[in-house]
């Protein structure tokens, strides 16, 4: 019995815990905290299991952005919060939620109880091709070597997500700014945080887009964290949310996809498929398109927490 | 040379770890939010700053060490600001969250 298994007991039992309050609290802000803690509580649990690229993406997706979403979302749903609590499901609808998830635990166990030993494994597969791509991070070769076309569709889903957000605009406000602000309670505290600390978590930011070439870290979780700097310097009020007609925004918007699209393009006429690389250029290629793909994140991941349009457009 | 930097180490992670404790214990004790936050200032400020010192001697590197100071530090500055933020809000809305 040694300090790990009882470091991974405390996890687990720290995990179910939290995740049960967050059903039993009676507020939506305190099912959100709990939410954002347990994100991080998840982090910890990947880096047990040394999946470090997952931990940095739960951390700063799962918790960080997330999390500012949800606790937006909190806040503007407290005036309905009375009402939507005090409905009660029906008895049927009650039974029926408890059977499906009693078969999804059920199902669940049985994966890990009944897991094939050893656990089947692509990862000597994805090791024996890193020399010829260049990149040292067996992640970031599955996620743009080996299964480039599902980042790049979910790249456009994150895209799809932004324009659900903005569709939720009334007609007369579209194209507007978003408003973001912490409100009256400030004081200046947040704005000093607002300049304080963009400079040191754009410089990680750029260093956990760079190092993903070849250790843990790359194009989302680099993003994120830029993000959530953009995200403080709004709410501090230092920087004007932009309008989401502005032709930056677009450009920048669809500028990562774009990259991606057009070196999967030409990837027909070089190497000859969709999406492949040219022997040689495969490093350079991937990481133009990982910092063009941060670049679009870090607008999307912002403007997904800054949420609808509020103003008019002007003129 | 080694002793002493496991007694350093022992020492200091013990008192950071008693700080979190008994910040943990005044976050759910303490009567109102801003001797709450008082409570929490006291864990972030020194029980991970006794918690970086202690683990000073084992960092990796010169730079393994700048970085956890950088931690403590930053960790530092944006619990300063929150709890500034949060007894703010407490003294304007008067209402306790």
């Amino acid at each position: 019995m040694s300090a790990g298994w009882v470091l991974n007991s405390v996890l687990a039992v720290l995990v179910l815990g939290v995740a049960g309050a967050i059903i039993a609290v009676r507020t939506l802000f305190a099912a959100v905290v709990g939410f954002v803690v347990l994100g991080l509580l998840l982090a910890i649990v990947w880096v047990r299991l040394a999946a470090v690229d997952v931990a940095l993406t739960e951390a700063a997706i799962g918790s960080g952005v997330t999390g500012a979403v949800l606790i937006a979302a909190a806040s503007r749903l407290r005036a309905t919060e009375k009402v939507s609590v005090a409905e009660q499901p029906g008895p049927a609808l009650r039974v029926g939620a408890g059977i499906l998830s009693a078969l999804v635990a059920a199902g669940l166990a049985a994966l890990v109880v009944f897991a094939a030993d050893p656990a089947p494994s692509l990862a000597p597969a994805a090791v024996a091709h890193l020399v010829e791509l260049g990149v040292g991070n067996p992640v970031t070769a599955v996620l743009l070597a080996y299964r480039g076309i599902d980042t790049l569709l979910e790249k456009m889903v994150l895209l799809l997500a932004l324009l659900g957000v903005w569709s939720l605009a009334p007609d007369m406000v579209w194209g507007g700014a978003p408003e973001v602000s912490a409100g009256a309670v400030d004081g200046g505290a947040l704005a000093l945080l607002g300049r304080v600390l963009p400079p040191v978590g754009i410089v990680v930011g750029v260093y956990v887009l760079w190092v993903g070439a070849t250790d843990p870290g790359g194009a989302f979780q680099g993003g994120a964290v830029i993000a959530s700097m953009w995200i403080l310097a709004l709410m501090a009020g230092l920087l004007p949310a932009p309008a989401i007609r502005a032709r930056w925004v677009r450009r920048a918007l669809v500028a990562g996809p774009a990259v991606f699209l057009a070196v999967g393009m030409a990837g027909f006429a070089w190497p000859g498929g969709f999406l492949s690389y040219p022997a040689g250029y495969a490093k350079p290629l991937i990481v133009a398109i990982e910092a063009a793909l941060t670049f679009s994140v870090v607008i999307v991941l912002g403007l997904l927490a800054a949420g609808p349009p509020h103003h008019g457009p002007g003129r | 040379m080694t002793f002493g930097r496991d007694i350093l180490t022992i020492l200091a992670v013990t008192a950071g770890v008693f700080f979190f404790f008994a910040g943990t214990v005044g976050l759910l004790r303490f009567p109102d939010p801003l001797c709450r936050l008082h409570a929490l200032t006291k864990a972030d400020n020194l029980g991970l700053g006794l918690i970086v010192l202690g683990l000073l001697p084992w960092a990796d590197g010169v730079w393994g060490g700048v970085k956890l100071v950088g931690i403590w530090l930053l960790a530092q500055l944006s619990g300063a600001i929150v709890t500034q933020m949060i007894a703010r809000a407490v003294r304007h809305g008067g209402e306790a969250p």
